[in-house]
């Protein structure tokens, strides 16, 4: 058991400071519990967001010495005895307050999204798909919408291009309705035009930070971009659809 | 003086408070008339709500794994785990309507593990006679919650998150007429007035110590519609899981699916000994493996066989863990063992609980897949709630409906595991239609009391204006560790008239709560508010469960054990009385409906039987 130094961001978009606590650490103890002790004890009004405390509702995203994690996650045995552990808002998002952030644009491209459309025929009957034939949807599906993936994407962070690409959490998520067996939508001028899927470059940040350990670059946003290529740049393809017409891919 | 034509005003027909399962499924039917303007208010973001945590799955008797399933066998199931306590008709209801929401589900995107035909798996859970949970790994929660909210964004539902209900508006004749909400992030007022309102906010076991529920479970709903005359019935019922995780510390009370005991995990105490064979009850006697040989033979799918003792009800495998801890046999620190790595291999495992494999990797430094995980009862889920009538969902204050958790009745004296998901979509689903119903015949909305507002909003406003005064996290505290020693698993006449006279030192206490700092995303503030939908949720818990004198489900008397006949006659309801005060009184039940009672007191083997005419005479027509 030991006294532990943290620094917390506290203001808002405009202005703020990283503040220093004391926080008494026992066994276990994850980041979130230390939060949790500071404002019961020492700051009432410290914002953040928490809900499950067991990494599954992605509502703690914050930086930890930098690295975008859960702070529910984070195990405080983590850090050296004598580290101080600096807690900030997510970097890429407006600070609404402390260390909550305004994480609402997320929740707009997600509306941008067709969303899953089988015909009105299979939904007549239960749905037969094989358990192989799914893993790949449900892999994405695990995603928990932390936006840690959000957070450190090139083309949000770094370029400020949000109103180019939906980044690599939607990536994902069109990828499990492109992939899902009993989807009839079209996407792929979406994802190209809309959704921006040729402003990645392919980092594999997002991959990094996936708490859920989604392969999003590789089983998602690659996947999409050859997709998307197929139709738009393969001179075949395009040849094709001209004599036999437009046709949805398998 | 507050000038109230400040506050902003949105017009609502249908007004959904949480946005969990139950809320999201409300809003989703209630959106399908196009004509009916529907709001959904959330406390946190959308898609964060409790059933996310949710892990095991939702039961419905689809008869994918075993076609022997039907709707009147989980009846029988459900009502037997309840004890019969439940409302009849809301657990007739609930059996007939799961498999249609579940296959709804599927169809707006919800992706359920496949059997080798490729229909939707399910799994044995605690309780149920057949493989019976449409899931997901254990992360099936999550895919319900996903799935309404990606589905529900594009119904046009006008979705207000982090904003938090305060107290509900009527009109002179006492119909529903609005609620004054606050934006968390702001600290704005707000005020929705509406035709109906559905309250699907879930229970209230933030009250307690060791708990499975997040910040959010503070009985927001069952506090409003008690302050607007609604009653709360058989709070008493609260569920304790059995399988929360004991450590360490910082991790004490996260639920630990009960998906590990139906994939074929066993509980041991600390000699090593299979414990839950003692504890099996006379009732569930025929039905239960007496062997580790029978047991053994059931998970490898010997469909003679009867079902391993770790499957039995929550409440029973609760109280058999506490009893092995109060006799010296605890794990070392202070719980059971749950072992599922010498049951299943490494790969099954975390293929079939990837969420727990990780979680306990995490947080507890333990690989699940080779060592045993430390467990014990931690609270879960409140049976009871606003009392509501079971074909229409509102209660007895006209225009408010719930359902979820927040609604009391379903699941009697003890919920069978898995039988929370699936009434999240039936009751949610059936609330929307009804509200909508109601909406659409009472015409314009009602008048609401401006003097009302104020009221509510100076009440909110107090706690930060107030110059000093106590610590609102240190009352919830105080709280929590009074419910925990006082009204917890194991109850007594004694200990529970020392926690109601707790609860009222805690009241007077909060009269003078004071949050620090400004109404912009103040979580002392939100803490402060939430307290008295909290102090009203654990007063009516310890007041029926003084007034229950008998055991039975989750209700444990010490000092009266067993379940007594007279006392299957009556709920236990609570609401508020004229003088301002809990009244609280035993109501007589009405009697079932004769079909219902023989199906739920058939014979297991004659109700098989039975159905396999049923399903005969199916095939043939």
């Amino acid at each position: 058991m030991s006294k532990r130094d943290f620094k917390i961001y506290r203001g808002d978009d405009e202005r703020g400071e990283l503040v220093s606590y004391k926080c008494e650490i026992t066994e276990g103890m994850v980041v979130l519990d230390a939060i949790h002790r500071i404002q019961a004890d020492q700051a009432n009004d410290l914002a953040c967001r928490w809900n499950c405390k067991a990494g599954k509702c992605g509502s703690c995203s914050v930086e930890i010495n930098g690295r975008p994690k859960l702070a529910c996650m984070t195990r405080m045995n983590e850090f050296e005895e004598d580290q101080t552990v600096v807690i900030t808002p997510l970097k890429s998002f407006p600070v609404i307050k402390d260390i909550v952030t305004d994480v609402s644009w997320n929740y707009e491209q997600n509306k941008k999204i067709a969303p899953f459309s089988p015909s009105k025929k299979d939904k007549e009957k239960d749905f037969v798909m094989m358990q192989k034939d799914v893993d790949r949807v449900q892999h994405f599906r695990k995603c928990i919408e932390c936006y840690l993936c959000q957070n450190v994407c090139h083309v949000i962070r770094d370029n400020d291009a949000k109103e180019k690409f939906v980044g690599p959490r939607f990536m994902a998520r069109l990828a499990s309705l492109e992939m899902h067996p009993y989807d009839r939508a079209d996407r792929i001028p979406d994802i190209k035009n809309d959704h921006g899927s040729g402003m990645c470059n392919i980092t594999k940040c997002c991959t990094e930070v996936c708490p859920e350990g989604i392969q999003i670059t590789d089983d998602a946003i690659i996947p999409l971009k050859e997709r998307v290529v197929d139709r738009f740049y393969d001179p075949i393809t395009i040849l094709s659809r001209k004599i036999f017409g437009k046709e949805k891919r398998s | 003086m507050l000038d109230i034509s400040d506050i902003r005003r949105i017009q609502f027909d249908v007004l959904i408070i949480g946005a969990g399962g139950a809320g999201l499924s409300a809003a989703i039917s209630a959106s399908q008339d196009s004509k009916i303007r529907v709001g959904l208010v959330c406390k946190s973001l959308l898609g964060k709500a409790h059933t996310v945590m949710a892990e095991g799955g939702m039961a419905a008797a689809l008869g994918n794994v075993d076609n022997r399933d039907d709707w009147k066998i989980h009846f029988r199931d459900t009502m037997r785990g309840g004890k019969m306590l439940n409302n009849w008709k809301m657990a007739e209801i609930h059996a007939k309507n799961s498999p249609k929401r579940v296959r709804e589900l599927e169809h707006w995107g919800a992706v359920f593990d496949r059997t080798k035909k490729g229909l939707i798996n399910q799994r044995n859970f605690g309780g149920h006679r057949y493989p019976r949970l449409a899931h997901v790994g254990d992360r099936t929660g999550l895919e319900m919650i996903r799935t309404l909210q990606d589905h529900g964004i594009h119904q046009g539902i006008d979705i207000q998150m982090e904003c938090t209900a305060l107290d509900i508006l009527k009109d002179k004749s006492g119909k529903v007429a609005g609620i004054v909400c606050m934006y968390r992030e702001t600290g704005e007022f707000i005020v929705f007035e509406t035709k109906s309102l559905i309250f699907a906010t879930g229970g209230a076991g933030k009250a307690w110590e060791v708990t499975s529920n997040s910040w959010e479970y503070t009985g927001d709903g069952y506090g409003m519609a008690y302050e607007a005359g609604a009653e709360l019935l058989d709070m008493e019922f609260n569920q304790f899981h059995p399988t929360g995780m004991v450590w360490p510390p910082s991790v004490k009370g996260i639920l630990v699916t009960e998906g590990v005991r139906g994939e074929g995990g066993i509980l041991k105490n600390s000699e090593g000994k299979r414990f839950m064979f003692d504890y099996i009850p006379k009732k569930f006697a025929n039905e239960t493996a007496d062997t580790e040989e029978e047991a053994a033979r059931w998970l490898n799918g010997d469909k003679n066989a009867r079902r391993p003792p770790e499957l039995l009800t929550r409440d029973v495998v609760a109280r058999a863990i506490n009893a092995e801890v109060k006799a010296g046999r605890g794990s070392k620190h202070g719980g059971a063992y749950l072992d599922i790595a010498k049951e299943r291999s490494a790969e099954d495992i975390k293929k079939k609980l990837p969420s727990m494999h990780h979680q306990f990797k995490i947080l507890a430094e333990l690989d699940i897949t080779k060592e045993p995980m430390e467990v014990g009862p931690t609270c879960h889920y409140f049976m009871g709630g606003i009392k509501v009538d079971a074909e229409t969902t509102m209660t007895n204050v006209d225009g408010l409906f719930a359902c979820g958790e927040a609604a009391g009745g379903m699941h009697g004296a003890n919920r069978l595991g898995g039988n929370s998901l699936s009434d999240l979509l039936v009751f949610g689903n059936l609330s929307g239609i009804k509200a909508t119903e109601y909406s659409k015949n009472i015409g314009s909305i009602p008048k609401v009391d401006d003097n009302d507002i104020r009221k509510i909003i100076q009440g909110a406003t107090s706690i930060l204006l107030r110059e000093n005064g106590n610590n609102p996290y240190l009352i919830h505290e105080e709280l929590q560790k009074n419910m925990q020693y006082n009204v917890g698993i194991i109850r007594t006449k004694k200990e529970i008239e020392n926690g109601i006279k707790e609860i009222d030192v805690l009241k007077s206490k909060f009269k003078d709560v004071k949050a620090p700092g400004s109404s912009q995303f103040n979580p002392g503030w939100h803490e402060a508010l939430a307290l008295r939908n909290l102090l009203i949720s654990a007063e009516s818990v310890a007041k029926s469960a003084l007034i229950r004198e008998e055991s039975r489900g989750a209700h444990t008397r010490e000092d009266f054990p067993s379940e007594r006949e007279e006392w299957i006659k009556y709920n236990i309801i609570n609401k508020k009385g004229k003088d301002g005060k809990m009244e609280t009184a035993k109501i007589l039940r009405t009697n079932p409906d004769k079909e219902l009672k023989r199906i739920a007191h058939s014979k297991l083997n004659e109700l098989e039987k039975e159905v396999k005419i049923d399903h005969d005479k199916l095939k043939v027509s």
